[in-house]
């Protein structure tokens, strides 16, 4: 009897152990960088080229995530890239006017998407799309204009 | 010519023979899983006990080295790029994602697989399975249920500490060792794991304590009689495990990819 409650007790110790290291994992080791709010709004922006842009990228303001892209479709009609992202309901005074570009963090970071406020009274609400934007800047584009700038300006 | 014809044919038989049966196999230990887990709780948490509590010093000393070294190895590595700050990520990524999963299944499989196989090898070469038979026991669930469930049971815990000691590890090589900042050690590895690696970890861990449960329960079944029939059940055990182990991961890894 004494046998079996000491295996019982070790049993009920390396279970606790095991559900409390899963429970770190889950809790202490994600989460800084994703975002998450109970309530949000959903905002919609369309770009020339996105980048390498995926969902779930955050969405910072002055650097600060306050929201996460949803999706990332091509838009057949316009031509163009659309980007359908969430914002935490508490920041709901965003002007409407405020324009979004897609940054890179670091050098060879991954991208997000970057507002920056404008100066409108009326604010951002479900549904709403922000006009303004500035495509990703593609690393290839720039050296190649680098290349023939620099290639013209020997000819001279 | 014609032995040779014949020789082949009756290997290739027997090995589809075999891999027929082991699928069987396991579809009756699935099959009596569920009543036994209710009406025998005792049985499978014995053998929880056994696998998994009695596996927990391995798996944490040997964490914790892997960790270390991992950190070290990493560090080393990015200080040439400046970018010691991205230590944590490395060393949390390779660990949840390959490493905690892989070692502790290797070593899973050389502490509790071939302890399980010789057990039951052990049984059956002293006729203590055909006894149970007599007494009208059925010796697959009471012996063999048990012990699978076991093992599936403790291997995703096993997994899941190995990670976190192995990150401990490596906070303590690192950060108290090599002085990279905390703060960056754990937010940069904060900010770029997501949930997704470590439901990979898991999948992996589940996958992994199935298969090696079930090749050390029907190794040990299936063991010749004798005291070599035993050793040779038991070596097969580790060998064919992490073969499978290995051949596994990279087969989760390139769906999950």
């Amino acid at each position: 009897m004494q046998q079996t409650r000491s295996v019982e007790i070790g049993t009920g110790l390396f279970v606790l152990l095991g559900m409390s290291a899963l429970f770190f994992l889950t809790t202490q080791t994600t989460g800084g960088g994703n975002f998450s709010a109970a309530e949000t709004y959903e905002v919609e922006a369309r770009f020339g080229n996105v980048g390498s842009l995926k969902s779930r990228a955050p969405v910072a303001m002055s650097g600060v995530t306050i929201g996460r892209v949803t999706s990332v479709v091509f838009d057949p009609d316009t031509l163009e890239a659309k980007v359908v992202f969430v914002i935490d309901s508490q920041y709901d005074r965003i002007p409407d006017d405020s324009d979004a570009s897609i940054l890179t963090s670091g050098l060879l970071g991954s991208q997000y998407i970057g507002l920056q406020a404008g100066g409108s009274d009326i604010y951002l609400e479900d549904g709403s799309e922000i006009l303004f934007t500035q495509s990703a800047i593609i690393l290839e584009n720039l050296i190649g204009k680098f290349l023939v700038n620099s290639g013209s300006s020997n000819i001279d | 010519m014609r032995a040779l014809v014949r020789e082949i044919y009756i290997s290739i038989f027997e090995f589809v023979r075999t891999f027929g049966a082991f699928q069987l196999f396991f579809l009756r230990l699935l099959m009596h899983s569920p009543t036994l887990i209710v009406r025998r709780p005792g049985l499978v948490i014995k053998q929880i006990y056994n696998t998994g509590a009695l596996s927990l010093v391995i798996i944490m000393v040997c964490g914790f080295f892997v960790g270390g070294v991992l950190g070290l190895q990493a560090y080393a590595n990015l200080a040439k790029f400046n970018a010691e700050d991205s230590t944590g990520t490395v060393v949390a990524l390779a660990l949840i994602k390959e490493l905690g999963p892989v070692i502790t299944a290797l070593l899973f499989a050389g502490r509790a697989g071939t302890a399980l196989s010789s057990e039951i090898g052990l049984m059956k070469a002293t006729d203590q399975l055909s006894a149970m038979e007599m007494m009208a026991i059925n010796p697959v669930r009471r012996v063999l249920v048990p012990r699978f469930l076991g093992g599936v049971i403790a291997m995703p815990m096993l997994v899941a500490i190995f990670s976190c000691v192995g990150l401990f590890g490596a906070h303590v090589v690192v950060v108290e060792l090599l002085d990279v900042d905390v703060g960056a050690f754990w937010q940069q590895m904060r900010y770029s794991i997501e949930l997704i690696d470590i439901y990979e970890g898991i999948y992996k861990s589940i996958a992994f304590g199935i298969v090696i449960s079930l090749l050390a329960v029907w190794e040990g079944y299936n063991a010749i009689p004798t005291a070599e029939g035993v050793g040779r059940a038991t070596t097969r055990t580790v060998v064919i495990s992490a073969i499978a182990v290995l051949i596994l991961d990279f087969m989760i890894t390139a769906v999950m990819l």
